[in-house]
C-alpha cells in the first residue's frame, strides 16, 4: 500500500480531492441547516473556502518565489508560477461567486462596499499583470528573478491592501469570524471546514496536475535542443 | 559614506542628463497640466470639489507613469545597465540614486501641478500637501523598481502601467484619504507605512531584477 501511494501520489490526492468535494457538496445541501438568509446562504460554503484557498495558492507561491531568490531552486520558478496560476483561477472563482452571492444579499452583482470582492478585483488585476511581465521577458534566470520579485510584491499587497479597502470604506460585509470564534452553529462550521478541505485538496490535485504537465513540457524542449 | 556617495553620484548623472537633454520634466509638466484641462469638460457642472480632488490623484499617478516609462529609456538604448552592474558598488544604489531622481521630477511636476489645481478647482491644503509627499515617495520607490523590470522585457512601456497601477491603488485610498476627510491623520499614517514597507522590499530585492 505504501509503496503504491509513493507511486501514485497525484491518483490519491486527485482520489482524495474527489472525495471531500462530492463530501461538502452533500454536506452543504443536505446536512447543514437552512440558516435565516435562505438557500444562497450555501454559496458562503464554497465562497470562502474557494477565496481561503487563492490566499492559500498566492502565498504558496510568494514562498516558492522567496526559494528563487534566496536558495536559487530552479525548479521553485516553476512552482511559483503554477501556484499562482492556480491563485488566479480561485480568485476568479470568488469573484464570480461573491459576485452572485451580493447579488442576491444585496441586489445588485457589483457591491463595492463589500471588501473582500474589492480585495480580490485588486489582486485579480495585479496577478494577471503578472502574467503579462512573465510572458513579455525571455525565459531564463532573469524571467526566474523578476517573477520572483513581483509575486514577493503581491504577498505584500495583500496586508496593505486589506488594510487600504478597509480605510476606504465602511463596513456592511457580514462577519463569519469575530473574536468569539466563529460565528455559526456547529453543523455549520463542520460543513464548512469539510469544503475548505475540499477546496484545498482540489487545489493541490490542479497544482500537481498542471506542474507535471509543464515540467513535461520543459523537459521536451530540451530533448527537442538537443536533438537539433 | 561610499554607499550615500555612489547613490548621489548617479542621482546626479540623472538630474545633469535631464538639465541638458530636457526630455521627461517638460513632457510631464505639459501632460498634467492638460489632464488637468481634460478634467474640468469630464467633470458635470454641478459636481463636487471632493471629486475634482479625486481626479487630481489620476492625474498624479498618471504623470508619475509618463515619467517612469522614460525612467530607464536611456540606460537601456546606451547599454549604462549593464556597466552599472559591474561598478563596485552596491546594486541597490542604482534603484536608490534613480528613486531620488524620479522623485526630484514628480516633485518638479507637483510644484506646478498643485497651484494649477488650486487655481482651476479648489483650494490646496497642508494634509494633502503632505499625502501628496508621502505618496510621491511610494511612487518613486515602487514605480523605479517596476520600470526596471518593464525596461528588461520586451514589452516595455506597455507593460509598466499593467505592473504598476494595482501596486498604485493603496496610493491613492492614502491620498484621496488625506485630501478629502476631516481626520486625516490615519490615511497619512498608512501612506508612511506603506512608503516604508514597499522601499525595504525594493531595496533588498533590486539587486535581482538587474542581475541574472
Amino acid at each position: 500500500m505504501s509503496t503504491w501511494l509513493r507511486n501514485n501520489r497525484l491518483a490519491a490526492l486527485a482520489a482524495l480531492a474527489f472525495a471531500l468535494v462530492t463530501a461538502s457538496i452533500a454536506l452543504v445541501f443536505f446536512y447543514a441547516p437552512v440558516d435565516a438568509d435562505g438557500l444562497n446562504q450555501k454559496i458562503f460554503y464554497f465562497h470562502v473556502g474557494v477565496a481561503l484557498t487563492a490566499y492559500a495558492c498566492f502565498g504558496w507561491g510568494g514562498w516558492k518565489a522567496l526559494r528563487v531568490l534566496w536558495k536559487r531552486d530552479e525548479d521553485a520558478d516553476l512552482e511559483s508560477y503554477v501556484a499562482i496560476h492556480q491563485g488566479v483561477i480561485f480568485g476568479a472563482l470568488t469573484l464570480v461567486t461573491g459576485s452572485i452571492w451580493a447579488r442576491y444579499r444585496w441586489g445588485h452583482w457589483w457591491e463595492w462596499h463589500e471588501n473582500q470582492l474589492v480585495l480580490f478585483l485588486v489582486l485579480f488585476l495585479f496577478y494577471a499583470a503578472y502574467f503579462m511581465l512573465r510572458f513579455s521577458v525571455p525565459a531564463g534566470p532573469r524571467r526566474a528573478n523578476l517573477s520572483a520579485v513581483y509575486a514577493l510584491f503581491g504577498v505584500a499587497l495583500v496586508p496593505v491592501s486589506i488594510l487600504a479597502i478597509r480605510l476606504s470604506e465602511r463596513f456592511i460585509h457580514p462577519v463569519a469570524f469575530d473574536r468569539n470564534g466563529p460565528n455559526m452553529a456547529g453543523s455549520q462550521f463542520f460543513t464548512f471546514c469539510v469544503s475548505l478541505a475540499a477546496m484545498l485538496a482540489l487545489a493541490a490535485t490542479l497544482y500537481h496536475v498542471e506542474l507535471a504537465g509543464k515540467r513535461i513540457d520543459v523537459r521536451l524542449r530540451e530533448l527537442r535542443e538537443a536533438l537539433r | 559614506m561610499t554607499y550615500l556617495a555612489d547613490v548621489g553620484a548617479l542621482a546626479r548623472k540623472d538630474l545633469l542628463l535631464e538639465l541638458r537633454a530636457r526630455d521627461t520634466l517638460p513632457a510631464m509638466l505639459l501632460f498634467v497640466l492638460s489632464t488637468l484641462v481634460v478634467f474640468h469638460f469630464a467633470l458635470p457642472g454641478n459636481s463636487s470639489e471632493r471629486a475634482a480632488t479625486g481626479l487630481l490623484w489620476v492625474a498624479i499617478v498618471f504623470t508619475a507613469l509618463l515619467g517612469l516609462s522614460r525612467a530607464f529609456a536611456a540606460e537601456r538604448e546606451q547599454g549604462v545597465l549593464d556597466g552599472l552592474v559591474l561598478a563596485p558598488s552596491d546594486r541597490s544604489a542604482i534603484w536608490l540614486g534613480k528613486a531620488l531622481s524620479v522623485l526630484v521630477f514628480l516633485g518638479l511636476a507637483e510644484l506646478v501641478a498643485l497651484p494649477a489645481f488650486a487655481l482651476l478647482f479648489a483650494p490646496v491644503d497642508g494634509s494633502m500637501i503632505l499625502g501628496v509627499v508621502l505618496a510621491d515617495l511610494g511612487i518613486a520607490a515602487v514605480g523605479t523598481l517596476l520600470a526596471a523590470m518593464a525596461a528588461a522585457s520586451r514589452a516595455r512601456e506597455l507593460l509598466l502601467p499593467l505592473i504598476f497601477l494595482p501596486l498604485a491603488i493603496p496610493i491613492v485610498v492614502g491620498g484621496v484619504g488625506a485630501s478629502v476627510t476631516e481626520n486625516p491623520a490615519r490615511y497619512v499614517g498608512f501612506l508612511a507605512l506603506y512608503d516604508a514597507l514597499f522601499a525595504i522590499i525594493c531595496w533588498a530585492s533590486f539587486e535581482y531584477v538587474v542581475t541574472e
